[in-house]
């Protein structure tokens, strides 16, 4: 109580000062308390080194063959064994979870760009709305699945003949992933849109002159980022999920080219005799989207000023 | 109510039009030759002339127009004949749309194929909504209880375990550890309905697709349920409800039940396109030879028409669901009728 001089509304206030609280502080406070949403976060980060640390620690080569050693159960050699050309199947895991972990990121980017992109757009131009959300729910009754098989199939050769083999195929699997998966986050930021566009500082940036597009980036987007944000991270676990599906139809990246579905792919017809090799990439894609998707509702809840006030 | 779901219909017919022209374009940009199958020993001309006799020649609109006929008015109508038996003029002669591969009409195939899928996919569906239903409510109402702990843990894992996973697994366990299910479907089973062998057989290879598509299903439904009960219940008609002296029961299962349901019918439909990708999956896996696998095998053929057809009749279908419950909405909340 010495320098009650110097802060006049602190002098019928309890003793001590409220201790300085920022947004991001008290959104980590309510985040730690979803036990979930921590195992989660410390999962994903042993998965995420793993993945892209193992492949360079570990001696063997996930693409070198080496027939002698062929079909091998587990060991400490070979910690998941070998596959039927005698490749180190925790490498070829570690390895297949770059791409898949890549696909999944940069799919979920694309998605919430275009996504928020369409939902600022209809929510904040009157004139856009309508055609916007009729494009918008005819795009949500497009069972995704087929489409994705087909699109892949159809424009396989002259995407690759473009970029290349791998990089051909992953960016075309990450754009009709992000293409058939956007509309969520649309109608979310929409509907926010809508509200915050009604809110008094957006009156009063208007009418001191701010452009349309400086209402939107300075005041618009900072307060759709927290339902943008939980979208996200749904969105990362849905890319993985649908890439390993399209890997797993035989349709997704090239037959040398270690994803986790392909993995999966691999493995099915080895189920009866090798039933641990469908196991480990099964795994790896469960445990990553389980991981994913607790952050998510770890997210949603810190993000929620209601829930978080309470705490 | 009729007016309602009037209204919706006219909604539903463009979306159709506009999904057909979306999946007609991508065909129409994508390079390929419908003529590739041909033998390389067949001479240019004759190529070019099979080309023009098929309309490939034809400009994009024509093509697409062309279709829609065939789609919208001759299959109709055929379909409209081969279940009342009867005839309209011409309908021996009457163009369909025809498979490259097998050289008969599409549609025809697909409703071969499409019992076995709706089997599994209905069974699925129903049986996913009938258990999420009540686990989402009495895991609001019981809310951070030890059933709320573990119904919300299990959810989790149904909702992020993909199927071709969690049926892998399920094979590995039941069929080659354990024995118990076959691990494949067999189609050419044929269930007589007076011999209990023969549909305990059907029932044992239902089993575990079901079984899968059903825990896919009830996760992502019981989560939403759960969380609009859990926004019913704190409303105030339920305090009404209560201090008028209404017994628990009545409170949850009238009150709180039915308006909970209203955002869960929306979410069914949504979840139908989900749920189409998921019985392709579950077919791949089960080997099951529904529409999913056709479409598969149609794909690696470069089976351009009938990929184009399964494609929009699963359009087709994710739009009917999607008028269902419209319609239950507008039964289930008057003021949706109204607006």
């Amino acid at each position: 109580m010495t320098d009650l001089a110097n802060s006049p509304e602190a002098i019928d206030a309890p003793d001590e000062l409220p201790e300085h609280r920022s947004l991001r502080s008290d959104v980590w406070r309510q985040f730690r308390r979803h036990r979930g949403a921590i195992l989660g976060l410390v999962l994903l980060t042993i998965i995420f080194l793993a993945v892209f640390l193992g492949p360079i620690l570990l001696p063997y080569d996930p693409f070198e063959n080496n027939v002698p050693d062929r079909n091998l159960g587990p060991t400490w050699k070979h910690l998941m064994g070998t596959d039927n050309l005698g490749r180190d199947v925790f490498s070829r895991v570690l390895t297949g979870g770059r791409v898949s972990i890549a696909v999944g990121i940069a799919a979920m980017l694309f998605q919430v760009i275009l996504g928020t992109t369409i939902g600022v757009l209809a929510g904040f131009f009157k004139r856009l709305d309508g055609p916007l959300m009729r494009l918008t729910d005819v795009f949500l009754s497009i069972p995704q699945l087929p489409l994705l098989l087909l699109v892949v199939v159809l424009f396989r050769e002259p995407v690759t003949d473009r970029f290349g083999q791998n990089l051909g195929i992953f960016l075309l699997v990450v754009f009709i992933i992000g293409i058939t998966n956007w509309m969520q986050t649309a109608r979310i930021v929409r509907g926010d849109v809508l509200a915050i566009k009604e809110e008094e500082f957006v009156l009063a940036a208007r009418s001191i002159g701010t452009s349309g597009l400086r209402i939107v980036t300075r005041h618009i987007l900072p307060n759709v980022l927290s339902p943008v944000t939980v979208a996200a991270s749904l969105g990362v676990a849905s890319a993985i999920i649908t890439e390993s599906a399209l890997s797993f139809l035989g349709l997704g990246f090239p037959a040398d080219f270690p994803t986790w579905g392909r993995l999966l792919f691999d493995a099915k017809d080895l189920i009866t005799s090798q039933p641990a090799r469908v196991i480990w990439p099964g795994a790896m894609i469960s445990a990553c989207v389980l991981c994913v998707t607790f952050i998510g509702d770890g997210l949603r809840d810190a993000l929620d000023p209601k829930l978080r006030s309470k705490g | 109510m009729l007016r309602y779901i009037m209204r919706r219909s006219m909604v539903a017919v463009p979306t159709l039009i506009v999904i057909s022209f979306i999946l007609f374009f991508i065909l129409d940009l994508a390079p390929g030759d419908p003529t590739s199958n041909v033998p390389l020993t067949v001479p240019a001309e004759v190529r070019e002339r099979m080309r023009e006799a098929q309309g490939f020649n034809d400009p994009f609109l024509l093509q697409w127009l062309k279709w829609c006929r065939l789609m919208f008015i001759n299959e109709p109508i055929n379909l409209f004949e081969s279940i009342t038996s009867t005839c309209f003029g011409e309908c021996e002669a009457r163009d369909r749309i025809i498979s490259w591969s097998s050289r008969s009409p599409a549609l025809d195939t697909i409703y071969e194929r499409l019992p076995q899928t709706l089997w599994v996919l209905g069974l699925g569906t129903l049986f996913g909504t009938l258990i999420a239903i009540p686990v989402g409510i009495i895991s609001a109402y019981k809310q951070y209880s030890v059933f709320d702990n573990v119904g919300t843990f299990v959810t989790m894992l149904g909702f992020s375990l993909p199927v071709y996973f969690t049926g892998l697994l399920a094979i590995v366990v039941f069929s080659v550890k354990l024995d118990w299910f076959p691990s494949f479907y067999d189609t050419t089973h044929d269930v007589q309905l007076t011999s209990w062998s023969s549909i305990w057989i059907q029932i044992k290879q239902l089993i575990m697709p079901v079984t899968i598509l059903t825990l896919f299903q009830a996760s992502s439904l019981a989560r939403f349920t759960r969380a609009s009960a859990l926004d019913n219940l704190n409303q105030e008609y339920v305090r009404t409800a209560r201090s008028k002296g209404l017994s628990e029961s009545k409170v949850i299962n009238v009150h709180v039940m039915r308006n909970s349901l209203i955002p869960v019918v929306t979410l069914l439909a949504l979840t139908i396109p989900g749920i189409i990708g998921g019985a392709i999956l579950t077919e791949t896996v089960f080997r099951i030879n529904g529409i999913g696998q056709l479409l598969i095998t149609s794909i690696r053929n470069g089976d351009v028409p009938m990929v184009q057809t399964i494609t929009f009749f699963s359009a087709f279908l994710v739009v009917v669901f999607n008028l269902i419950a419209d319609a239950l909405y507008g039964l289930l909340d008057p003021r949706i009728r109204y607006d």
